[in-house]
């Protein structure tokens, strides 16, 4: 069966059914590291039938078997114009636009294969893991500023959005200075309370400002990724909008693991001092903590034809929302999911999703967290919240969870180079 | 599973490979990643018997399906 969109979730048995829920998105008070309780409740209910913010009915997915079933087949398209959204975006109505140029978290086989094959060597295991002294020097800069500017300071400010912005910008070849031309776009491009329009002007004003960019590098060549890229085939306009892209992602996605990271460490003290006390255990805590808060969540596909996953016969048309942090839930995969536990092998977590579209800065990501997160515990030894853990406002409306900001403080006199 | 006599055998498909880094990351003595594309670089279609069990894990990680396990005991995997 071939993709018809008035057959979308309108089979008998829809009409028969009672009302579908909507997605749940709200965390319980005082519990700002678990998912939505009625999220996790589903556990032994893998997929159930979901209300999209149009109308449409289609599927909540939650068990880890079937999310990762679902991300890994080709069946499942990721194609914007295809998808129901969750929940409304003002100013939205009817089908989405397709990807924008550039946007290839939006496309499928065989445009998609083709952007990214140019950028994968750029991001390999090896490429990223030679960044590490780099990553180390960058650390201990935004820890000297941070330990000039307190005790008392916004660990979001000081120390979890600059650093991977830092580290970013260096890798694509734009230049930090800017960002009051870019960061703001940015984080309007992931709110979810922004309407279309000033979507679609922080959109445009990220790409002229990454098409300006371009022309600089194809005039004149620099030692990074944009420059190297402009040797391959990719448009002017294709260069700007990966740009984009690439600069977003990295942007705003590790900041909130180290944030929030660092939240959920300072809240399970027990992990924390075994992190401390065995700084061998950095790279498991990593995946622990990315299997733990899962911020890029949820993941959108379009089912393109009738297909059968676990059981379950997902109809041609029906949009499908995996619910990652429901995933990495799972009891099934992860015994005692709700505990933050740095000895639990947490591999195979789908934190940066499963499938071709699979995150492609993970292993930059991984060499950040590793890096960042132990020296920050070690540079402030007494490193504490400075407010009540339930004041710390959340990002509950944005696409990439976190915190919106951290205040922590320290011992002045107990700080280690 | 680590069975001497287990002539664990794996191959790659270059053509489905995403580039993610799975393989590198958890079996780094088995694969690697090309410079120019970052895809799949199998170094050792049958690998040591120490280094099975990570193989393993990657191909089971392996986001686009890309590393083929034949051994006969590959239900396990």
């Amino acid at each position: 069966m071939s993709y018809d969109p008035t057959a979308a979730g309108t089979t008998a048995d829809d009409i028969t059914a009672e009302e579908p829920p909507t997605l749940p998105t709200d965390r319980r008070t005082g519990c700002p590291f678990d998912p939505p309780a009625e999220l996790t409740a589903l556990s032994d209910e893998p997929m159930r039938r979901m209300r999209y913010a149009d109308g449409h009915v289609g599927r909540l997915v939650t068990g880890h078997a079937a999310a990762r079933a679902i991300l890994a087949d080709p069946r499942f398209s990721s194609r914007y114009e295809l998808l129901h959204l969750p929940m409304p975006i003002s100013g939205v109505s009817g089908e989405l636009p397709p990807a924008p140029v550039g946007d290839i978290i939006g496309l499928d086989a065989p445009e998609h294969t083709r952007y990214r094959r140019l950028l994968t060597g750029k991001f390999t295991v090896r490429r990223m893991r030679r960044l590490t002294e780099r990553v180390e020097q960058l650390t201990i800069e935004c820890l000297d500023a941070m330990e000039q500017a307190g005790p008392a300071v916004d660990l979001v400010e000081a120390f979890a959005q600059p650093l991977p912005a830092l580290m970013i910008c260096e890798l694509l070849g734009v230049p930090y200075t800017d960002r009051e031309r870019f960061q703001s776009h940015v984080a309007t491009l992931f709110d979810q309370t922004a309407d279309a329009e000033s979507k679609g002007e922080a959109h445009m004003a990220l790409l002229q400002y990454l098409g300006e960019l371009v022309l600089a590098k194809r005039a004149e060549p620099t030692d990074d990724l944009l420059s190297d890229l402009t040797t391959s085939d990719l448009t002017d306009e294709e260069l700007a909008g990966i740009g984009g892209l690439l600069l977003a992602a990295g942007l705003d996605t590790t900041a909130n693991m180290l944030a929030l990271g660092t939240f959920a460490l300072l809240s399970n003290p027990d992990q924390l001092d075994a992190l401390r006390a065995d700084p061998g255990l950095a790279e498991q805590t990593v995946e622990e903590l990315l299997r733990y808060l899962s911020v890029a969540d949820p993941l959108l596909r379009s089912a393109l034809d009738d297909v059968e996953v676990e059981g379950q016969l997902i109809g041609a048309g029906e949009t499908v929302t995996v619910s990652v942090q429901a995933a990495n839930r799972d009891p099934r995969k992860f015994p005692d999911p709700d505990r933050l536990d740095i000895h639990r092998k947490a591999t195979g977590h789908l934190a940066f999703g499963h499938g071709v579209h699979q995150c492609l800065g993970q292993q930059l990501a991984r060499v950040e967290m590793t890096v960042a997160l132990p020296a920050l515990f070690a540079r402030f030894p007494t490193l504490r919240l400075a407010a009540p853990p339930q004041e710390v406002p959340l990002r509950d409306h944005s696409n990439i969870y976190g915190v919106i900001s951290l205040p922590v403080t320290w011992d002045k006199e107990q700080t280690h180079e | 599973m680590s069975d001497p006599r287990d002539p664990l055998r794996l191959s790659v498909d270059r053509d489905r490979c995403a580039g993610a880094g799975m393989c590198a990351l958890t079996a780094p003595e088995v694969f690697d990643q090309d410079d120019e594309e970052g895809l799949v670089v199998l170094l050792h279609p049958a690998p040591a018997p120490e280094h099975r069990a990570a193989a393993r894990m990657a191909v089971g990680l392996c986001p686009a399906g890309a590393i083929a396990l034949d051994a006969p005991d590959s239900t396990d995997s």
